[in-house]
């Protein structure tokens, strides 16, 4: 009996081939690899080449790159200033969003208005520098109807500097964050509400001890997805703001080390300090949002 | 009549097995379905039944064994080029095909013409009596119409086999009653060959020429429903087919195919479906209209009435022993909760099995 | 829904309210700006021009020349779509249908592209593809402009996949379909309202791609809105209406496009990506 128990389970064991489908790969999963080919090489391979290439300056020992970032002020102020320009608008953008993502999430037809502010998200960030140059310019619309109502006696400055760039940041970025807003909102079970106003909480009650605790990781990526958005502003930054002075933000830095410079490796590293400033918000977001409950907002049924 | 099925003699299980996982596993099972049989596969969710059709069908890879139809191996192909019919859970109709093409799709997969599609899908809405529903999309039937399409579409390609796995689940209690008869009727009009898989002993029963209860991966019992329901081979078979009371108890003395075994100190006598020892564990299994409320004497059990229902024509009662076990029996008169009360049952109605070994068939 | 019926509750409405209509109002108003803008003769401190002209569409038509560049905004968008298209929706089927080690890993790394901003992956990628040689040409622009679209088409693609029971799959096995056929027959029609919903938002998206397109296009490779860029940014060289025809014309062309996707999409999937974001 002994003697035949190996062959028994030879022809009884399962081939290669079966036990790669049971822990999931067969013919199926392959047809992942061509989008995850595609990944690596345009993605991944970029990134970790831009990484190493920072580290080889064109002049100077590994870390010549970052240490004439943080030394020169023209290039460090760069990080100051797309803060001072992003976290007003993020924050702005997001307070807006949040009671009027409120009210909408009531309306029947609510199709209208979202399709209004998905304009400028599709019409992208040029053609609304371009649209605000006209309309903010010293002699728009926007201007002359201050002055005719008195609001004003001369016409305000508002392109090419700081206010034209936030002007731009906040038409592009508030129907984002907006949208994004109202499906975390819309995505909270109204049955929660009703309950709480049985108990007898009233509208601010409820906002504060069941929404917004159940929203505040929604809020929390909606803040991240914003901030990354208004960090990397670029063509507004250059088309309404003072590129050389005040809105000079730290994309304009890497163009031009890239493509006025020519220097790959210098900006490689802006970029690299770029992604570091925005994971290191990101991060410091999200670990605050650990603070806050998380799991599912639809009550019990799953 | 074209739809005529394809013949055979036999579709032959040899020592199917899958190793994979604990949920999905099939050990040596072996199984010779006839011609014109109609086969149930009857056990508990998680048993293999589901996972035995699926493998019929190639949907699963067997790890070891074979399927022969006749002289030909299928196990090793594909599903598509088996070539029998499937009825699944919830039907798997194709929602954005019509009632006509999704009956119509084995055949268009087979490339059969136009006019031949046509008779042979115009003869199936006739055979499930779906005439006039045949431009509607699936989401627009009921669910005993889906149903039918799903049957129409496995038997409009002539399979050899037809597999239905658990069909009526998804309806409610009359329809499904109702599609149990249906179900036969095309069998039975067909001549198919049917292997329909069920958690539902009463459906299994009353539509199966044999029973195969599975558990845990494993065949336990296979034979008419008359055999199983009378002489279930193994408790777990016995508790299936309604054999609610399960009394263990120690073996006093078995020979000649009966026992006498001691629960609780009363000897209960009873026919000995296994092999038993003097001094092992047994269990009796007595279904709850053989147990009936009554005087003291032999194979009488003294218990402690829970809870009585009236039901038309007898009381149905629950209730426990000293030892506490729990006990279902039927009675003629009305008892009261508490009252302590002798159940008797007729030692030809005990049947005694060996307590099974943990983790073992 | 709970309605307030207190004054300060009505206030707190009128007051949101206002904020929207204003917002709005602005929107539609600077929008106006540049459509009037390219029809005026001449138009310097009054509320509207002098006269009305259509002149200024021919000569942005031939000073930016401009069927040259849509031809290639087409080229490249076409590319674009239906290789994102090829590409992301394999590898959805592929994750929405198995089960396997470093899936999660795979998920991530196809929702990076998305989260992180182009601007800062643009600039090592666009060192890359000139280190290549392929920067400036069409492919460059092409290739560039994948690196988000392809994970948009798998996000979005995921759930509409495994919304599809796969006993349908089974079923189609079952009745004789080998893997064409399931293809063709089953999952293509179960699948083309919401592949045809992805490639028109990608098609959208790629349309108005500045950032990526901006760093690694040539002369010959630029599209509309590239071209744009250049034009405001030399703003002094052309007339002012000029650039502006060219913007409606850019207009024009992402507005036909967002029109025809709206029909098969929500608004707001524009945004939320996919609608499987990670919730928490």
């Amino acid at each position: 009996m002994d003697a035949l128990a190996p062959a028994t389970a030879i022809e009884h064991g399962p081939s290669l081939r079966q036990r790669l489908a049971a822990r999931g790969f067969d013919a199926v999963t392959l047809l992942v690899i061509p989008a995850a080919i595609f990944s690596l090489l345009l993605f991944v391979y970029p990134f970790a080449f831009g990484f190493i290439l920072s580290f080889e300056p064109k002049a100077g020992g590994w870390l010549a790159n970052y240490q004439r970032f943080f030394s020169d002020s023209y290039l460090y102020d760069t990080i100051a200033n797309t803060l001072w320009l992003s976290v007003p608008t993020t924050l702005v953008n997001l307070l807006l969003a949040v009671p009027i993502a409120f009210r909408v999430r009531l309306m029947r037809h609510q199709r209208l208005l979202t399709t209004i502010l998905v304009l400028p998200i599709t019409l992208g960030t040029v053609l609304v520098a371009e649209g605000l140059l006209n309309y903010l310019g010293p002699q728009g619309w926007f201007n002359r109807t201050l002055m005719t109502f008195g609001l004003i006696s001369q016409p305000l400055k508002l392109v090419h500097n700081y206010w034209g760039v936030f002007a731009s940041l906040v038409i592009t970025g508030f129907p984002f964050t907006f949208l994004l807003t109202l499906s975390y909102v819309t995505g909270i079970d109204p049955a929660l509400e009703q309950a709480g106003a049985t108990l007898g909480a009233n509208a601010w009650q409820r906002f504060r001890h069941i929404y917004l605790p159940l929203l505040m990781p929604g809020f929390a990526i909606t803040f991240c997805l914003s901030f990354v958005q208004a960090f990397s502003v670029f063509p507004s930054a250059v088309l309404l703001g003072e590129p050389a002075g005040i809105t000079r933000v730290i994309s304009i830095a890497a163009y031009q080390a890239a493509f006025e410079e020519y220097d790959y490796s210098m900006a490689s590293a802006v970029a690299m300090i770029m992604g570091f400033v925005q994971l290191a918000i990101v991060v410091a977001v999200l670990a605050a949002r650990g603070l806050f409950y998380r799991g599912p907002a639809s009550g019990a049924k799953g | 009549m074209t739809i005529a099925l394809s013949q055979f003699d036999e579709v032959r299980l040899d020592r199917v097995s899958r190793d994979f996982g604990a949920l999905n596993a099939l050990r040596d099972v072996s199984l010779t379905i006839r011609r014109r049989e109609f086969i149930a596969l009857l056990g508990p969710s998680g048993c293999g039944k589901s996972t035995t059709l699926n493998c019929i069908a190639g949907l699963l890879p067997v790890t070891g064994g074979a399927i022969w139809l006749d002289k030909n191996r299928v196990d090793t192909l594909r599903p598509e080029d088996r070539g029998f019919g499937m009825v699944f859970q919830n039907y798997a109709l194709f929602p954005h095909l019509n009632v006509r093409q999704n009956i119509g799709f084995g055949l268009k997969m087979r490339g059969r013409h136009k006019a031949e599609i046509d008779r042979k899908v115009d003869e199936a809405l006739s055979l499930v009596r779906l005439q006039g529903q045949e431009h509607k999309l699936p989401g627009q039937l009921s669910g005993g119409q889906q149903q039918r399409v799903a049957i129409a579409r496995a038997i409009v390609i002539e399979p050899p086999l037809v597999l239905m796995d658990e069909p009526l689940s998804n309806l409610d209690a009359k329809l499904r009653l109702e599609m149990r008869a249906e179900i036969r009727r095309i069998h039975n009009e067909l001549g198919a060959t049917t292997i329909y898989v069920t958690h539902d002993q009463d459906e299994a029963l009353s539509l199966a020429d044999r029973i195969v209860v599975l558990r845990d991966g494993v065949v336990r019992q296979v034979g008419t429903p008359k055999e199983l329901y009378e002489a279930p081979s193994h408790l777990d078979v016995a508790d299936f087919m309604g054999f609610r009371n399960k009394l263990k108890g120690k073996v006093i003395e078995s020979d000649n195919g009966r026992a006498i075994i001691d629960v609780e100190g009363a000897r209960i006598s009873g026919v000995a479906r296994e092999r038993l020892l003097a001094g092992s564990s047994a269990y009796a299994a007595i279904r709850s209209d053989d147990l009936e409320a009554g005087e003291p004497g032999p194979n009488a059990l003294k218990v402690i009435v829970d809870t009585i229902e009236y039901r038309g024509r007898e009381f149905v009662g629950t209730a426990h022993t000293a030892g506490g076990l729990d006990v279902v029996f039927r009675s003629h008169q009305a008892v009261e909760p508490g009252a302590s009360v002798y159940l008797r049952a007729d030692d030809q109605r005990v049947l005694v099995f060996a307590e099974p070994i943990q983790g073992r068939s | 829904m709970i309605r307030d019926t207190t004054i300060g509750a009505k206030l707190w409405a009128a007051a949101i309210w206002t904020i929207v209509g204003f917002f709005v109002l602005n929107l539609l108003a600077m929008i106006a700006t540049v459509i009037t803008s390219s029809f005026a003769t001449r138009w310097l401190g009054t509320w509207l021009p002098v006269g009305w002209t259509t002149r200024w569409y021919s000569s942005a038509w031939s000073e930016f020349q401009l069927w040259d560049v849509l031809m290639v905004t087409f080229q490249v968008v076409g590319a674009v779509v239906l290789i994102s298209g090829a590409l992301g929706v394999t590898a959805a089927y592929a994750l929405a249908r198995r089960d396997f080690a470093g899936k999660r890993l795979l998920v991530l790394l196809f929702l990076l592209p998305l989260l992180i901003p182009s601007i800062t992956f643009g600039i090592p990628l666009a060192t890359v593809l000139y280190r290549t040689g392929l920067a400036g040409t069409f492919w460059g622009v092409v290739a560039a402009n994948l690196v988000p679209t392809v994970p948009f088409v798998i996000l979005v693609m995921i759930p509409f996949i495994e919304q599809i029971d796969p006993k349908i799959e089974a079923a189609a096995r079952v009745f004789g379909a080998n893997t064409f056929k399931l293809f063709i027959h089953v999952l293509l029609p179960l699948l083309l309202p919401g592949i045809l919903a992805a490639l028109l938002l990608v098609l959208v998206r790629t349309i108005a791609m500045f950032e990526l397109t901006f760093l690694v296009a040539g002369p010959t490779s630029q599209t509309l809105v590239v071209a744009l860029y250049y034009a405001v940014f030399a703003a002094g060289v052309r007339a002012v209406q000029s650039i502006d025809a060219m913007a409606v014309v850019y207009m024009a062309t992402t507005l036909v496009w967002l029109i025809i996707a709206l029909r098969f999409v929500n608004p707001t999937q524009i945004v939320t990506r996919a609608k499987q974001q990670p919730a928490h």
